[in-house]
């Protein structure tokens, strides 16, 4: 008796965990479609988290309700509407282009423009600023002569 | 010295976007439903069950929403400044108890203050998420066509009620 009360004791924390995860939509296909637009998707609480990783009560609340706009048939399209209508394009980890957007969208490649050019213009100046001599042929010669003895001096 | 112009002006450019975007408040996330026709809802009352309230039967009249609970810590912050403004008989104060107990919002209430000419229950928070409710307290202006004209999120100071609230209600209101 006492020894099927201790395994029934061990049992229960088991039995707790189980019950946590009850929020976890009954249909795998409706839970795999929700996890998948929630990933894409800010908690407006803790802002660094998406709605589908975020423990943040308005978080459950906002996943139960993409699960049952889901259920209604309506598409990703529509249901990112309906949170962008209520929360702004805030809640887009993927920002639309728009005109307020334009710069968080193309400043990088402008920058990378910018530095581009800058680079270019730099190099050529150097290149102008330092003239490439022209050797006089006994300048050469002696050029060649040591070359030629530290070959052989390798070899 | 023409060497360090460029450079230096690239820096600066990048302290000031610093200074500007460092010293914006990332919780405050402006409300696409600002110039929008407030979302309609009927809730029951929190003092009398029995009896709705719908944001609709609010046309004609400059109101304030505010959203508050029984367990928001900042709401406490903002209870005085809200009973204050209730007593001054300005604008009325409608407020949504959100996802909340009943017995708790009254018991609160009871407690601090009730600054509310009524408040709606919420306590699903459905009509939270149709307002974009994402920290409470939030406040709403609406005006008389039932559109949102202002949005305070977190709680309402003394500052913020006369630099912006209470100007804004008194032109809504000689409208």
């Amino acid at each position: 008796m006492k020894r099927l009360f201790i395994l029934l004791l061990c049992l229960m924390p088991v039995l707790a965990f189980a019950g946590e995860a009850k929020d976890i939509a009954e249909d795998p296909v409706v839970e795999k479609r929700m996890v998948a637009l929630a990933e894409n998707l800010r908690c407006l609480v803790c802002q660094n988290e998406s709605l589908a990783s975020s423990h943040a009560e308005l978080a459950e609340d906002l996943r139960k309700e993409v699960r049952e706009m889901i259920k209604k048939g309506m598409d990703d399209k529509q249901i990112t509407d309906y949170l962008v209508a209520r929360y702004g394009d805030f809640v887009l980890y993927n920002p639309p282009v728009k005109n307020y957007t334009v710069l968080l969208w193309f400043g990088p490649f402008a920058l990378f423009l910018l530095g581009g050019a800058g680079l270019f213009y730099q190099l050529r100046k150097r290149r102008r600023s330092v003239p490439e001599t022209e050797l006089t042929p006994e300048a050469e010669q002696r050029a060649a002569a040591l070359l030629n003895d530290d070959k052989d001096n390798q070899a | 010295m023409m060497r360090f112009i460029w450079p230096l002006v690239a820096f600066l450019v990048l302290v000031a976007f610093l200074y500007v975007g460092l010293g914006l408040n990332p919780h405050e996330v402006p409300s696409p439903l600002i110039g929008k026709p407030a979302p309609a809802f009927t809730l029951p009352q929190l003092q009398d069950t029995a009896k709705q309230f719908s944001a609709q039967d609010m046309k004609g009249k400059v109101w304030l929403l505010n959203v508050w609970s029984s367990w928001c810590v900042s709401c406490r912050e903002e209870h005085p400044v809200l009973l204050e403004l209730a007593r001054q008989n300005i604008v009325p104060i409608y407020g949504l108890d959100y996802k909340d107990k009943r017995e708790d919002g009254l018991g609160w209430l009871e407690r601090g203050g009730n600054p509310y000419v009524l408040s709606a229950s919420d306590t699903e928070g459905r009509v939270g998420i149709d307002y974009g409710v994402y920290g409470v307290p939030e406040t709403y202006v609406i005006d008389k066509q039932g559109v949102i004209q202002y949005k305070e999120i977190g709680p309402v100071t003394p500052q913020n009620l006369q630099n912006k609230i209470l100007p804004l209600v008194a032109q809504l209101q000689s409208k």
